[in-house]
């Protein structure tokens, strides 16, 4: 088990014929299972080519009733990215994993009230992962996104956050030390996202093959405090949490376009205390992730 | 992306919200003779920085005669203004909006925001306008108002109603005030802002609803389509270092400390910055060379590192993902070679290639350090520069 994704996913690619796109798929194809689960791409001016094996069709609902696919990564430039993940929603594919960095915040903002208005009227709901984000990999199985696959290894324990590096800077220790992991899942650095880390949390709550998770946040946003809040009365395995940027100053965008301090609640410090309070491991160490977890397995 | 509250007032304008009238100028002479355009006995003279509380930093003045407009642009105008947004050394006035008086009964306060939590936008608005709104938030929160919008409804004409009651505005200015929500709101969304506030949004003794300030903060992911917003970037206002970084696609801000330091990655150029500082230094800059770090780019980062000249040592740290570390070692060597490089160096790579690219530096004959972890690497360079 894992969460999100496993060997048996059948997945579609959105911007398979861009130059990101193109690469990251043969990359991807190249991992685990990849040849099996990677089977459709997207481009309307392309439908009934092939690229690396792969059939191009039309839409994503042509490519999802020939395939059977049920997961859509997307690699649309940001002028156009909102709009494909909007056309995999109204496919009524299970998850959307939004690679994209850049995209404009009010093509989100509209693009995720539409998300909700289709569940409210009964449609049904396709999770979203990302904007902005590496994707995720279950090791061993299959890899979705730009993660490099090599320095993972199959085990039990999860992995979620909002950086990719940082991402992979946890897999990297984790492996290091002899531990696997169960799913590592980059939920993005924008302000206005899909998958938050209070869901990734629930599922591998609910994950029978993960033991433990490693939780890593950014200042800026409410997102970890309310995830630590779900764990203090919810979370049955142990957790080790980083918040990065202590060191940043207020009112600064960060890098990504959600790393940004603008009140009080949201810098590293004041997430740190929140979640130490609701039963963390927190370390203000990024090197000591992986050590601090083993000890507490 | 910032911009002046005469541009800002200039888009409330276009959107239809009434703004006073006023003229920008870079001169005194022209200062004097906005004056004498918008007629009348009253004018302000506004220093145009990109940063609030200019008021109190004395940026602002009430002028009763032209000879006082004079005296005001010549004060204001080339002066170092220091704000508590500006930071100590306080920014230099190269713009001023000479504007006509208002007949101010009462100063509200009003903003539109993107609330991350409701992925919608919020609106706020209170009767304590004039004053810094966090110190509001603070100390009497139940006087500040809010709604959520959904942009796919747009703002209500009842969430407008409940923000012109709730802010207190006065009875027969209501209709007006609504009014103005909505264009604001208009205004906020065509634009593409992440941030709009008036504050004070007033009312005149003859009740006319008016945007007595404006600022603007965009969405940079949207500026592609914003070619009106983009064409009012003053760069003057922006740090030269940062600019210059943006050229390259390098993502970077200047901080206090001493050790420059390359990172790929936001997060963890943060978390790198993050444990400098935990082992007893602190980071002179925040820097996210991104997915391609290619020997030109990375040149050009250690170049605006080094413009600093307090940084002392310099630390790299990269996870080498589809990157390869060994590409990376050698941008970094020609780039040190390039520069001359006169600090410590220590360099910590990780991930595809790992081995190849520390023999790259190793063989490169310069005196590199490698270290394994960040916490090695933090540990060697603060050591080097002490």
């Amino acid at each position: 088990m894992s969460i999100l994704i496993n060997k048996n996913t059948k997945i579609i690619t959105q911007g398979i014929t861009g130059k990101t796109g193109q690469f990251h798929t043969e990359k991807c194809q190249e991992y685990a299972n990849g040849k099996e689960c990677f089977v459709a791409g997207v481009n309307p001016k392309k439908a009934g080519e092939k690229i690396f094996d792969i059939p191009i069709y039309a839409s994503v609902k042509e490519a999802a009733a020939e395939t059977g696919a049920t997961v859509s990564v997307i690699y649309v430039p940001p002028p156009g990215a909102a709009a494909a993940i909007w056309e995999a929603v109204e496919a009524d594919l299970d998850l959307a994993i939004c690679i994209t960095e850049g995209i404009p915040v009010r093509d989100m903002l509209i693009l995720r009230n539409k998300m909700k208005e289709k569940e409210a009227k009964g449609g049904k709901k396709t999770l979203l992962l990302g904007p902005n984000c590496p994707g995720l990999i279950t090791p061993d199985e299959v890899k979705i996104g730009i993660m490099p696959g090599h320095i993972h290894r199959k085990g039990r324990i999860g992995v979620v956050s909002r950086s990719g590096t940082l991402t992979y800077e946890a897999v990297g220790q984790l492996t290091e030390i002899g531990l696997g992991q169960s799913s590592a899942v980059g939920i993005g650095g924008d302000p206005i996202n899909g998958l938050k880390h209070i869901d990734v949390m629930k599922m591998f709550n609910d994950d029978p093959d993960t033991d433990a998770v490693i939780m890593i946040g950014e200042i800026g946003g409410p997102d970890e405090a309310e995830a630590a809040q779900w764990c203090k009365a919810n979370m049955k395995k142990p957790i080790v949490g980083f918040i990065a940027g202590v060191t940043a100053p207020a009112g600064k965008r960060m890098g990504h376009a959600g790393a940004l301090i603008s009140g009080g609640a949201d810098t590293a410090d004041a997430k740190l205390a929140i979640m130490e309070e609701c039963g963390f491991k927190v370390t203000r160490n990024p090197s000591e992730m992986a050590k601090l977890l083993k000890a507490m397995l | 992306m910032k911009i002046h509250e005469y541009q800002g007032k200039q888009i409330l304008k276009k959107f239809g919200v009434t703004v006073p009238r006023g003229i920008h100028c870079t001169t005194v002479e022209d200062a004097v003779k906005a004056a004498e355009t918008l007629g009348g006995k009253v004018w302000v003279v506004k220093a145009q920085i990109h940063a609030g509380g200019r008021g109190k930093g004395g940026g602002v003045k009430v002028a009763t005669s032209l000879e006082k407009v004079r005296e005001y642009a010549g004060q204001i105008l080339g002066m170092q203004l220091i704000t508590h947004q500006t930071g100590p050394e306080g920014q230099k006035v190269r713009n001023l909006l000479i504007e006509e008086g208002a007949d101010i009964k009462h100063e509200y306060y009003v903003a539109a925001l993107t609330d991350r939590a409701t992925q919608s936008v919020a609106m706020m608005a209170s009767y304590e306008g004039g004053m810094d709104i966090e110190e509001v938030a603070h100390k009497t929160p139940e006087k500040i108002v809010k709604v959520f919008i959904n942009p796919l409804v747009g703002l209500t004409d009842e969430q407008a109603l409940t923000l012109a009651k709730g802010m207190g505005m006065l009875e027969s200015s209501i209709p007006q005030c609504v009014d103005t929500l909505k264009k604001l709101y208009t205004c906020y969304m065509e634009t593409d802002a992440s941030l709009a506030e008036i504050n004070p949004l007033i009312h005149e003794g003859d009740g006319t609803v008016k945007a007595l300030d404006a600022k603007f903060n965009f969405d940079s992911n949207s500026l592609y389509r914003q070619p009106e917003i983009v064409a009012m970037r003053d760069l003057d206002e922006e740090d030269a270092d940062e600019v210059e970084a943006s050229k390259f696609d390098l993502a970077y801000i200047s901080l206090d400390g001493n050790i420059g330091c390359l990172v790929n990655g936001a997060g963890l150029a943060m978390a790198t910055m993050d444990t400098i500082k935990l082992f007893g230094a602190e980071p002179a800059n925040f820097l996210d060379v991104g997915g391609g770090a290619t020997t030109e780019k990375v040149t050009e980062a250690f170049k605006i590192m080094l413009k600093n000249t307090k940084v002392k040592g310099i630390l790299v740290n990269i996870f080498g993902g589809i990157m390869k570390c060994d590409t990376i070692a050698t941008g970094v060597v020609a780039a040190a070679k390039e520069v001359n490089l006169s600090v410590p160096l220590v360099v910590r790579m990780k991930g595809t290639n790992e081995d190849l690219g520390k023999k790259i530096l190793k063989d490169s004959g310069l005196p590199i350090i490698s270290a394994d972890s960040m916490a090695e690497a933090a540990t060697q360079i603060v050591a080097a520069v002490k």
